[in-house]
């Protein structure tokens, strides 16, 4: 089918070099933006120009270079700011990824605020990042964690959040789109009704950041967590968002330097925010290079994205549906561009090993949400994820590929 | 399940096999069919006891020993990797514990299957050579 997309995505493709490639000899279709999504020249490029031209510490130097070097470090979190609508800019802290984000607000607010008998809110969607960090917290403070259930489809039942919620709750922290699923979660609602009772909510937007416009002050959420990777960014550098008076009111995660004031061997006094949380040298050319990626999302527009990913979605859904014994799991309106499935008498494993021989690159497996795919009842399934510069004619690839794949396995 | 031939000989029918396949289809073809020709495995083997870690499916792999041999027989809930628990089977069910701990199993890197499979799923195929070793292994030390 002949692409009508009003949506330039042959341009768009130009510019990420990886796309050029083949695999086992057939044009790469890669279908694991979930898992990662590609680069951009230009973030390919800001690490190069990083390291040949201004590769200094930041903060603290005074040369030309360690200027420059903190500038460009500086302007990156001013650009995650304006991506998440943040109120200020000390309120972003950069970490390695979404997994350390959340386990810095586990230990880091855990540790401080938690007592014996307080409950966590987790939900069956979340990834294992967002569960075994308050477990290992909960362990520790004799905290109980409680488990939002879903339906069939994955959507959460709202009705059994509203029971949970009592003064007790201390922290909802719950996933804005499922990685394994595409569901979105009505976050909006989550946030209100936790607040009404007092308790803080954390959004892992590891898969939202990039796909949904995200207003981090009109969301009203306590913590807003994502990984640079996944945005076209690099991978090794992720943002811990926090209310301010949250952040000033945590103690410090690491010690050691860029986090102190001063110390002496009597007594150190940190740093302010966002210092306090960057400890040690940071991953400064990773951390600039997500500026670039921010900027390649902000010229394509995240509205027309979105368009062209419903689009894909779309497409995928109702070629899928014609084969036999195939469901899709979390087959609901609200979604990211994500498809998940299985295939009745067939594993996920086989076949991702031969789409993989058709150059095809898909998830299978539990997605790190296995106490979400033994509620559904299954082992695992297989993922199709798809980005700003993935086509209609790469759904067609899958799709016969697919339907060569069952009939060798059948 | 006797076996009369070494190793070796066993090896090089398979790579003999493979190479008058010219697609990666044919090699498949050849994999999962094996795999349906596998003898079932008593579900009883079929637990945690069994099961060889590192694999995205489950594979379980049972053996014992008779007159000085040892015999492997396993399953997978995935039909390749079912394929390639009857492949080492095939290879080397029905030898001398000695025989299999030395069995280089170089044909594995001359048919190219290692290249076919992502890296992680040869670290699969890694893991049940692993355990057939080791189970060989233990039939050693105990004879
Ligand atoms: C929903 C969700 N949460 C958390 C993570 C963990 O992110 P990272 O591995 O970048 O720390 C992921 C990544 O797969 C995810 O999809």
């Amino acid at each position: 089918m002949a692409s009508t997309l009003p949506y330039d995505v042959q341009a768009i493709r130009t510019e990420f070099p990886i796309l050029q490639r083949t695999v086992k000899g057939k044009p790469l279709v890669y279908f694991d933006n979930a898992a990662t999504a590609q680069k951009p020249k230009q973030v390919i490029d800001a690490i190069t120009h990083y390291y040949s031209h201004y590769n200094a510490n930041i903060h603290r130097g005074l040369h030309t270079l360690a200027d420059e070097a903190t500038a460009a470090f500086e302007a990156s979190r001013s650009a995650v700011q304006t991506f998440i609508q943040a109120k200020h800019h000390e309120e972003i802290i950069f970490t390695k990824g979404t997994t350390e984000s959340i386990n810095l607000v586990a230990l880091a607010w855990g540790n401080a605020f938690l007592n014996s008998g307080d409950e966590i809110i987790i939900s069956t969607l979340e990834h294992h990042a967002n569960i075994v960090p308050w477990q290992m917290i909960a362990e520790k403070k004799d905290v109980v964690i409680k488990v939002i259930p879903i339906d069939a489809d994955g959507r959460l039942d709202m009705e059994a959040f509203k029971k949970m919620l009592s003064p007790k709750t201390k922290m909802v922290s719950v996933v804005h789109a499922s990685n394994a699923l595409g569901v979105v979660n009505p976050v909006e609602d989550i946030i209100e009704l936790a607040h009404q009772h007092g308790s803080l909510v954390m959004v892992d937007g590891a898969q939202s950041a990039v796909h949904l416009d995200i207003d981090v002050q009109k969301l009203d959420c306590d913590f807003f967590v994502f990984s640079g990777h996944k945005i076209y960014g690099p991978t090794g550098v992720g943002v811990l968002y926090g209310k301010k008076h949250l952040l000033e009111s945590m103690p410090p995660f690491l010690g050691g330097g860029e986090m102190i004031k001063e110390v002496t061997f009597e007594k150190t006094t940190y740093n302010e925010l966002p210092f306090k949380f960057e400890a040690g040298t940071p991953n400064i050319a990773d951390v600039i290079a997500i500026h670039p990626a921010i900027e390649f999302i902000n010229r394509i527009g995240k509205a027309a994205v979105r368009k062209h990913e419903a689009d894909l979605l779309a497409y995928a859904s109702t070629k899928l549906r014609l084969i036999e014994g195939l469901q899709i799991r979390g087959d609901v309106e609200e979604k990211v561009s994500v498809v998940s499935f299985t295939i009745d008498g067939i594993h996920p494993q086989d076949l991702a090993i031969l789409l993989d021989n058709q150059g095809i690159a898909v998830r299978t497996g539990h997605h790190c949400a296995q106490p979400l795919m033994s509620c559904l009842g299954i082992v695992g399934t297989t993922r199709a994820s798809f980005a700003a510069y993935n086509t209609i004619e790469e759904i067609d690839v899958l799709i016969e590929a697919l339907n060569k794949s069952i009939r060798m396995l059948k | 399940m006797e076996s009369y031939q070494p190793i070796s000989a066993t090896e090089k029918e398979i790579i003999e096999d493979f190479s008058m396949f010219e697609t990666w289809e044919d090699k498949y073809e050849y994999i999962i069919d094996m795999g349906k020709k596998l003898a079932p495995l008593n579900d009883s083997f079929k637990t945690d006891d069994y099961k060889i870690k590192g694999c995205q499916s489950s594979v379980w792999i049972h053996s014992f020993e008779k007159d000085g041999r040892v015999y492997f027989e396993g399953d997978s809930d995935a039909v390749i990797v079912k394929g390639l628990v009857s492949l080492m089977i095939h290879v080397l069910s029905g030898h001398t514990p000695q025989a299999i701990i030395d069995a280089p199993l170089g044909f594995i890197d001359e048919v190219g299957l290692s290249s076919h499979l992502a890296q992680t799923r040869s670290n699969g195929l890694r893991a049940m050579i692993k355990q057939m070793k080791l189970d060989a292994t233990a039939f050693k030390l105990k004879g």
